[in-house]
């Protein structure tokens, strides 16, 4: 991962205004294949195996938990800075040393950050399972107990080293889910909501979530394995302009409420008053105002505004 | 004696009338040989919560309106507008 702080692969505004917005960054066919190949190999991964009398009913967990014994992936102790997390030429320090990927990661979270966990996700085709066992796809989760941080966020990175299909289940997830406050798998009641995504992506994609996103795994119909392995990193700084120099300055860029010209040119304050059709109506309209205040956080401009969203409730005179 | 089974809809809307938009769905069924679950369908039964209504589903319960706490006043959470429905076959 390099160290450089004038990193050229830094985020643009308006990816820093997506993730904001959103939740989530996509950077599709990301990492070379070699290295793709390099993590599965030191993974073990094989296509041959499965449970060869079909009668052994531990036998998926067993499977799970060799390979986590028998993988190159280390084993990391939360609070490990993610410089010194992985040994250089592995193919995880490879992954995160692609340009793109440490620019990223340096824009949302800083360069030094810290490793919390990582982990190998692997959803199992049908013939791993017994017969007449049932696959059933895991809830709609966030990663985390009720987490009241307002300024700071964890990012969580998903790197798929495998092309991901449709019929593969690839991770479910939620845009813009990720100022709700909840508790973990309390909203596992939510089997569908409209807008809801899944990963289908090429060898080599890595997804940057937010780490209150709200997402779970699908049931793997085809005959192939599907990994996904998790990174998730926590920054020991402010988030404030890590993406940008310290001059940065919010554009007035903005067009008059209403009544104006119609220009609809993408720009930061537009990407954050993006609607999810999922939103409730009243809902929505806060989660604008959510975006707003990280986005005053993120570039130190209390100031800042779209739409006068925030402004209008301020304007308390007494 | 042929045992009656119950199917349960459960719908989440866009505001709180029956009348709004469906912005999230779930179905459990009485036949044990039929499942719902997470990330089944991308597509909701319904457009509009009424419309469940129309086709025979029998609504028996839904979320309560709640005051926002102070200093809660923008936070988001669970979704608000929860509508349960049934029928017996």
């Amino acid at each position: 991962m390099k160290s450089n702080k004038k990193n050229k692969f830094l985020l643009t505004d308006f990816q820093m205004a997506e993730f904001v917005s959103k939740g989530y960054l996509v950077f599709e066919n990301l990492i070379e294949n070699k290295i793709n190949k390099k993590f599965l190999n030191e993974i073990g991964h094989t296509s041959k195996t499965k449970n060869p009398k079909n009668t052994i009913s531990t036998w998926l967990s067993e499977h799970y938990n060799d390979i986590m014994k028998t993988s190159k992936i280390p084993l990391v102790k939360a609070g490990t800075p993610l410089q010194t997390a992985y040994k250089k030429n592995s193919a995880l320090f490879d992954v995160i040393s692609n340009p793109v990927l440490s620019g990223a990661i340096q824009s949302l979270v800083g360069n030094s950050c810290k490793l919390d966990h990582h982990f190998l996700h692997i959803t199992f085709p049908s013939k791993y399972y017994n017969k007449g066992q049932q696959k059933i796809s895991q809830v709609n989760h966030n990663d985390c107990v009720i987490d009241p941080r307002e300024k700071s966020f964890d990012i969580q990175l998903f790197y798929f080293p495998t092309a991901v299909d449709k019929s593969m289940g690839g991770t479910r997830y939620i845009p813009g889910s990720q100022f709700r406050m909840v508790n973990e798998k309390a909203i596992a009641r939510y089997h569908n909501i409209r807008g809801q995504k899944h990963i289908v992506c090429s060898p080599g994609t890595v997804v940057i979530f937010h780490h209150n996103i709200w997402h779970g795994a699908g049931v793997n119909n085809s005959n192939k394995i599907r990994y996904a392995f998790k990174i998730r990193l926590m920054p020991t700084e402010k988030q404030v302009k890590l993406w940008t120099n310290k001059t940065y300055k919010n554009k007035d860029d903005e067009e008059p409420l209403y009544w104006n010209t119609g220009n609809t040119k993408q720009s930061v304050r537009s990407i954050l008053q993006e609607n999810q059709p999922w939103y409730e109506e009243d809902s929505g309209r806060l989660e604008i105002i959510n975006r707003i205040k990280l986005w005053r956080n993120i570039t130190n401009d209390k100031n800042f505004d779209a739409n006068y969203w925030l402004t209008r409730l301020e304007n308390e005179l007494y | 004696m042929v045992k009656k089974k119950q199917d349960i809809l459960i719908l989440y809307l866009a505001n709180s009338s029956l009348e709004s938009e469906v912005i999230g769905w779930a179905k459990h069924y009485g036949d044990k040989k039929k499942i719902g679950m997470p990330g089944d369908s991308d597509n909701p039964p319904y457009n509009f919560g009424i419309e469940a209504v129309h086709d025979g589903w029998r609504l028996f319960q839904s979320s309560q309106l709640e005051q926002h706490a102070k200093g809660e006043e923008f936070r988001t959470g669970y979704l608000k507008y929860e509508f349960f429905f049934e029928k017996i076959k």
